[in-house]
């Protein structure tokens, strides 16, 4: 068993293609580190100083992680991880 | 070039007139690969602010997966500006990410005037394009 991990199409180019792909941790940093050792550059791409990026929204199974423990979420085989881009604007 | 049918571009302005004076913001989803904006999706503002919009995380999530259980893209992706022209600020541009996606751009300023713009975002880059509206009108 792994972790599913949903990719958007604006990261797709680092997972050659691939709308889901297997990972591996116990919380949402080490999977994410464990991606990056697979699909190089896609940490850059979620994280920014430790912190998640504003620009992106990470789920675990259906809760948005900033609602949950962060970076720091524990995460298991089993779990679905999504990231979506975050859509947001304004006139400023 | 954004092709719209004349049922969703009204659904669009009636929404962005609606939550006036709040920014109002959106998606039409389409099949994938057909550059069709077809099915209408009103978004809540999670900011609920007359200066800012953002998709509320949870809805989004939701809207997005029925968007992959139906081979839909994200066509289209509106939100309105209640005090300033139909054109991208500098957040609307930082945040926008899909290269694919007809960014549509709804003023609210004045009641009587309907200014509805359409744009590609790329890298940063905001290229206007014309908007073609189709159907019975």
């Amino acid at each position: 068993m792994a972790i599913e991990v949903r990719i958007p199409t604006i990261l797709r180019n680092l997972t050659d293609g691939a709308k889901a792909v297997d990972g591996e941790g116990s919380t949402l940093s080490e999977l994410i580190t464990d991606l990056d050792k697979k699909y190089p550059g896609i940490a850059a791409r979620l994280v920014d100083n430790g912190q998640l990026r504003r620009f992106i929204n990470i789920y675990l199974n259906d809760e948005d992680v900033r609602f949950l423990g962060g970076i720091d979420s524990p995460v298991a085989d089993g779990d679905t991880v999504t990231v979506l881009p975050a859509v947001a604007g304004g006139m400023r | 070039m954004l092709r719209i049918d004349r049922s969703i571009y009204d659904q669009i302005v009636a929404h962005a007139r609606r939550d006036h004076p709040d920014e109002a913001c959106g998606v039409v989803a389409g099949p994938e690969g057909s550059d069709r904006p077809e099915r209408f999706i009103q978004m809540v503002n999670a900011e609920r602010s007359p200066t800012f919009y953002r998709f509320d995380s949870l809805e989004q999530l939701k809207v997005w997966r029925g968007m992959d259980d139906r081979d839909e893209v994200p066509v289209v992706i509106y939100h309105s500006h209640t005090a300033t022209e139909a054109y991208p600020s500098r957040t609307d541009i930082s945040y926008a990410s899909e290269p694919e996606t007809h960014y549509v751009l709804v003023s609210t300023r004045d009641a009587d005037t309907i200014e509805f713009r359409s744009y590609r975002i790329i890298d940063g880059v905001v290229t206007e394009e014309p908007v073609e509206i189709t159907g019975a009108g």
